[in-house]
This record gives structure tokens, C-alpha cells and sequence, in this order.
């Protein structure tokens, strides 16, 4: 049952409708094993910036202020899409490969383990 | 000559089941129209007993003694400054967080009862509930009446009820309270009166407590503990109310069960402020959040999941997960609010060495080396003259609210993340037992009031971070936020024990 | 088996029921945190107002006890002379 309520076939309203972001979706990225920041970040972005935009103008924004975060290699930077292993195409746009509104974007740099080591 | 003194048993039969009447011309079940919707079968109201046996002229007897009490505590407490004993200011901090967070929830709270006081079929469970109601909103009276008098000389205080409808982390605990008011009056029992009372508010209203009244604040342990005082009928409500539905129809059962499974669950979410409050804002220490944890939630709840096991009542779902939280969560927390000191309606701080050492000692399987190293990187990055703001909004949890904070049990350095498509649109959850929650009533949480999505929806004014805490949560930006160290509070402290 | 436990605030009166508690139980355990006082025992904790009438000296209230209760665990049973808490295990 989807909801336990005094009348039948009630429905709740969708809060968070793609409509409701005047354009824009949004879409979570998260660093793993990098605690210095407690959650993955929210933004609301254009589903038509390409993924070299995200990586140039939304990252630094979201973890530039970790010491190791210049030292990212974006080539080599492991991703997960929504929990599937993904391969973003740098050149084409977030919607037109699958990451679509609310979608999670992490990743994982494995050779960079946080401020002392200690997945901070 | 005295006329002869009813007993007790005597007394409560004709104050509460005598009061009742039958329906001879209008429908029983219009006069009582939510009590059949969420499957529960009650077969015999008078079965219902209240153990306390308080009847309506002992409760205004022994309520008025214990208002009298403690309104004499705290007009001497206020004629004689008794801010100025707390033993460090950084302190008031959580008395800010319990006036935003927890005292709406008292009125919530009597708000919720008062509407199952009329909707119940049973007389008794009525009074107990009308009871109830009326103790809960004696408890956001007397709370607000204590935490005026630092309102008068600490930042943070003035817009609570604004703030408690409005900012991002105290929709954690309102939508707690509206997913609750919004059930049906049988899971509002559960969720409220016997999960929510008998175990959590435990940990909130005895160790935190005591605590207050070790840190000099003797407002706070004495309001604390005059509502503890109701608590305790409170409890034995909650009790009394889950073994009727478990006597009254085996269909309840797992009714019941699955209602334990959430609310403890989201009890223990929603506690995680109280860890912090517990590990990180009392300068003197009673004891940690885990030890806490281990005594009323270990110790007590096992022993209340041993009594209802007759009834087939097992433990609360995920109780091997909430066991390896407790330490770690108070931690998390205390780094989150840390980090968003800037939007935080109170101060934040780097606890001191011989706190880390505290927290080394009482956490000594996860403290040095998991939450040590951020410590270490907030002191650096200060020194550096960059105290550490975090840049941006967190993701946040479709069903507790809170920022995505909780990490995995089997590799604490990995956030736990969880999500679920329903009817094409994803939601995420902070853990196994946010997700169960959400589907299993998709069509309520589809609704959560998310304050992130609501900012990037543009209804919380803006388009700054800055203008948002200003002008929609009526922060008292400077003030209210950012770190002690330079805030106006500490600097009002320094003069009034003249410390230079 | 499991603990019963109730706390009291720490003032005058408490002392006089913690006495009586004391008395009626001479197993319980007694400990006292800043500004309360618990007490536990296994399975069953009785408190006895003739004891509790002794120790102060006046007539007491069995629901006199609701002033100075903090928190309790365990099913609650009360009549004009007792208060019994106990686990049925």
C-alpha cells in the first residue's frame, strides 16, 4: 500500500518535481572517503552543461577547499552513477548521458587518502 | 464526620469509566471515524487500564505542587543572574538547539494528543491522553518561561518558533512530529507514547539533564525534571497502550511490529542531536552518548523487548546497526554542525584538548581513528586564519531530513547512501531504515518539505546563502552563527567575569 | 531476568523514599548522578507507604511519588498502599 490514510486513493504532492527547479535539475556529487565533508553536496544545474563544465565549474565549488583536491587526476577518477560504475563523456551534456534529476554522482580517488591518511 | 475516603481503584472507575456513555442514536463509528483505518482490531475498550490510576482532580492536585516548585526555582534563578553560574558559555549553545528543536515538539506533542484524546473509542485511554495533552503543553510553557531569562543575554533565542518552522537542520525534528500527528491515532501511540517516550526521551530528559544541572544551569535541570516527572506517566502510557493492542487482536501484531520498526528508527535519527549535545556542548561531562545509549537504550529497551516478547514483539528492526552508531554518531554530527557554522543558529567550536583526550578515552575503538584526524585539520586550517566553512548545501535524507551524514558500520570513512525510484522519480536515504520507511508509505514522504530543494526551488528568498538566513530564518547574521570564538556572546561573557 | 529502575530527584523528600525503598529492597542498587538519584533492582522494585509514612514521619501519598519521579522502567502497578514495578519475564 503507498499510504496508510483515512480515504482512499489519496495522493501526496510531489515536492521536488524536475518542474519545480525552473529549468534546472539537481544533482548530487559526493567524494568517497572523504569525510571533511559530511555529505555529498546538492546543486541545481542545467541538464544541457556538459560534464567538462561540471568538473571545471561545479567541482571546485563543491571540495575545493580540501588540500588533496588539486591533486585530483580527473582521467583516471573512478565514478558511480546513481550506484552503476559510469564513464562520463566529457563533451556531452548531464541529460543526454543518464544523469537525470536527483541523480547521485560520486567518486573515487584511490590513490588520494584524505588528510592523514585518515579518509578525511 | 469526614466522609469515608474512596480508594484509589474505586476512585479512577467512577472518574474515567463512568464519565463514558453509550451511542443510542447517532453511529459509534462517526463519532469516532479514525480509529478503524489503520487495520488495528479492538475488540474490548475496557480491557484498557491505567496502572497509575490518576484521576482528573489528583492530576491538578499534584500538577499545580510541582508548577509551584519549579516557578520558585526560577524566579530566584532569575533575580539572582543565574546565567552568569553556567560553567562556560560555549553551554548555551545547547540550551539554543533544545529551545528551537525540542520545545515546539512539546507543543507538537500536545497538539498530537490532544486530537487521539478525542479520537479514541475507550474512555480511559482518552483521559489518559487528554492527561497527556495538557502535560505537554505545560512543558513548551515552563520551557520557554526558563530559556527567557538567557534571552536576555545570549544571541540565538528570539525567533524560535520562526526558526523551528523554517531552518534546514530543525526540520529534522518537525517533520519527526508531522509524520507522527499526520498517522493514524494508533501509530501516533506507538510513534510518540511508547517509542518515542518510553526510551528516547529518556536519554534527552535524564542524562542531559543531569548534565545541566553539573554545568551550573539550574533552570534547564529544573524544568527538565519537572517534565520528566510527566514523563514517567507518560512511559507507563505508552507501555499500557502497546500491550492492549497486543492483547486485544493477534492481527495487531505485526501492525505493531512494523510501527516499532520505524519509529524506533527514526527515534534514534532524530536523537543524534542529543549525542553531540551530550559529547560536544556540556563542558562538563556526566557520561558519553554511547554510555547513555547503553543504559536506557541497551539496558532498558532490551529489557522492555524481553517483557514483550509473550506477545511475539521482537527487538526493533536494524538494532545491530543502531548498536555500532552510537560510536560514532555524535561525532558526525558535531563535525556537520561544526562545518556549517556559518548557517547554524548558535555557535560551534573545536573542542579543547582535554576534551579530544575525553572523547579518546571514551571512545576508544573509533574516536582517534576516524574523528581525531578532522579535529586535527579544523586546528590547522584555524591557525591558518581559515576556519573551516564548508562551501555549498548537503544532500539530505528523503525521510529523517538530516544531511547524509551517517557512514557505512563495516567502513566508517564511507558515507552510507541509499536510494529508491518510485513512479520515475529517485529519492535518496541515509541508511536501510530511512528506505523501508519511505516504501513503505511512498505516497507520504513523496511530500517532505526538504529545506535544500526548497531553497534551490526558490521559496526560501535569497538568491544568497546569506540573505536566506536572514531575511527567511531571521538569523541575527554575526550573531547568532558562526564560530564562539569572537561572537558577541563570548565577548559579553569575557566582560561580565572580566576576563580580558 | 531484567532491571527495574526508577530515579528521583535528589531533595529532602527523596531521601525519606529512597530510605523506604531501601528498606522494602534490601538487594536494590542505589546510585546517585548529579541532581537525581536511581535506584535498581532485578525483576521487581516495591515501594511500601506504611515504610515511606515511617521514614517521614507524616501521612504519604502513594501518588505523592509523581512530585519527585524523574523516570521509571518497568509495569507499573500502584494502589492506595504500594507501588510495585516489575518485569513479567
Amino acid at each position: 500500500m503507498p499510504v496508510y490514510a483515512l480515504n482512499p486513493g489519496y495522493q501526496g504532492e510531489r515536492m521536488d518535481r524536475v518542474e519545480n527547479f525552473h529549468g534546472n535539475q539537481v544533482v548530487y556529487l559526493g567524494w568517497d572517503e572523504h569525510r571533511m565533508f559530511c555529505a555529498a553536496k546538492a546543486f541545481p544545474l542545467p541538464p544541457s552543461m556538459p560534464f567538462a563544465v561540471l568538473i571545471e565549474n561545479i567541482m571546485p565549488e563543491a571540495f575545493g577547499q580540501h588540500p588533496e583536491f588539486s591533486q585530483i587526476n580527473w582521467d583516471t577518477v573512478e565514478w558511480l552513477l546513481d550506484g552503476e560504475p559510469f564513464k562520463p563523456l566529457a563533451d556531452v551534456s548531464l541529460a543526454d548521458q543518464e544523469v537525470g534529476h536527483k541523480s547521485l554522482i560520486r567518486f573515487k580517488t584511490p590513490e588520494l587518502k584524505g588528510y592523514q591518511g585518515a579518509g578525511v | 464526620m469526614a466522609a469515608k475516603k474512596l480508594n484509589i481503584k474505586d476512585k479512577y472507575r467512577l472518574l474515567t469509566r463512568d464519565l463514558d456513555w453509550d451511542f443510542s442514536y447517532e453511529d459509534r463509528k462517526q463519532a469516532f471515524p479514525y480509529e478503524e483505518f489503520e487495520g488495528i482490531k479492538i475488540t474490548d475498550w475496557n480491557k484498557w487500564e491505567d496502572p497509575f490510576r490518576l484521576t482528573m482532580d489528583s492530576y491538578w492536585k499534584y500538577q499545580a505542587e510541582k508548577e509551584k516548585k519549579l516557578y520558585a526555582i526560577l524566579d530566584a534563578f532569575s533575580q539572582n543572574n543565574g546565567h552568569l553560574n553556567v560553567v562556560d558559555p560555549r553551554y548555551v549553545n545547547a540550551v539554543k538547539i533544545f529551545l528551537t528543536g525540542v520545545s515546539p515538539l512539546e507543543y507538537q506533542a500536545y497538539q498530537g494528543f490532544a486530537h487521539v484524546g478525542r479520537q479514541f473509542g475507550g474512555v480511559g485511554a482518552r483521559v489518559a491522553c487528554q492527561m497527556q495533552s495538557l502535560d505537554e503543553l505545560r512543558h513548551v510553557q515552563t520551557q520557554i518561561h526558563a530559556m527567557s531569562h538567557y534571552n536576555k543575554f545570549f544571541d540565538g533565542f528570539q525567533e524560535f518558533s520562526h526558526m523551528h518552522d523554517r531552518v534546514w537542520y530543525l526540520s529534522v525534528p518537525r517533520s519527526f512530529f508531522c509524520d507522527a500527528r499526520s498517522a493514524g491515532p494508533f501509530e501516533f501511540m506507538i510513534a510518540i507514547g511508547f517509542s518515542f517516550e518510553y526510551v528516547l526521551t529518556n536519554l534527552l530528559f535524564v542524562p542531559f539533564m543531569s548534565g545541566a544541572a553539573y554545568n551550573g544551569d539550574m533552570a534547564t535541570v529544573t524544568f527538565g525534571f519537572s517534565a520528566q516527572s510527566d514523563e514517567a506517566r507518560h512511559m507507563t502510557l505508552g507501555l499500557e497502550v502497546i500491550k492492549f493492542l497486543l492483547e486485544q487482536h493477534e492481527d495487531n501484531v505485526p501492525i505493531v511490529q512494523k510501527w516499532i520498526d520505524k519509529w524506533f528508527w527514526r527515534g534514534t535519527r532524530l536523537l543524534t542531536i542529543v549525542a553531540m549535545m551530550m559529547d560536544y556542548m556540556l563542558p562538563n561531562k556526566v557520561m558519553s552518548w554511547k554510555e547513555a545509549w547503553e543504559v536506557y537504550f541497551e539496558e532498558a529497551g532490551g529489557a522492555l523487548f524481553k517483557d514483550l516478547a509473550r506477545y511475539g514483539i521482537r527487538m526493533p528492526k536494524y538494532a545491530e546497526t543502531i548498536e555500532k552508531e552510537k560510536e560514532h554518531i555524535s561525532h558526525q554530527a558535531w563535525w556537520t554542525f561544526y562545518t556549517h557554522g556559518h548557517a547554524a543558529g548558535f555557535h560551534t567550536w573545536i573542542p579543547s584538548d582535554e576534551e579530544l583526550d575525553w572523547l579518546s578515552a571514551q571512545y576508544p575503538d573509533t574516536f582517534d581513528k576516524y574523528y581525531r584526524p578532522l579535529w586535527d585539520m579544523a586546528k590547522e586550517m584555524e591557525a591558518k586564519g581559515e576556519r573551516f566553512y564548508t562551501s555549498g548545501l548537503p544532500q539530505l535524507c528523503q525521510t529523517c531530513q538530516i544531511p547524509m551524514l551517517f557512514t557505512e558500520m563495516d567502513n566508517p570513512n564511507q558515507n552510507s547512501m541509499r536510494d529508491t525510484v518510485y513512479q520515475g522519480e529517485r529519492y535518496h536515504f541515509c541508511s536501510d531504515g530511512c528506505c523501508d520507511i519511505f516504501n513503505d508509505e511512498p505516497e507520504k514522504f513523496v511530500q517532505a518539505w526538504l529545506p535544500v530543494h526548497q531553497i534551490f526551488q526558490g521559496n526560501c528568498g535569497g538568491p544568497d546563502v546569506g540573505d536566506i538566513l536572514k531575511d527567511y530564518y531571521k538569523m541575527n547574521i554575526g550573531h547568532d552563527n558562526m564560530d564562539i570564538k569572537g561572537s558577541p556572546d563570548e565577548a559579553r561573557w569575557n566582560k561580565w567575569k572580566g576576563i580580558a | 531476568m531484567s532491571k527495574v529502575y526508577i530515579a528521583l530527584q535528589d531533595n529532602d523528600e527523596s531521601r525519606y523514599i529512597v530510605e523506604a525503598i531501601e528498606e522494602s529492597n534490601p538487594d536494590a542498587t542505589v546510585i546517585h548522578q548529579p541532581a537525581m538519584i536511581r535506584i535498581e533492582r532485578e525483576n521487581k522494585l516495591v515501594i511500601e507507604r506504611s515504610v515511606v509514612e515511617e521514614k517521614m514521619g507524616r501521612e504519604w501519598d502513594v501518588q505523592e511519588l509523581h512530585i519527585n519521579l524523574i523516570t521509571l522502567g518497568g509495569n507499573v502497578d500502584e494502589d492506595d498502599d504500594q507501588f510495585v514495578l516489575e518485569w513479567k519475564q
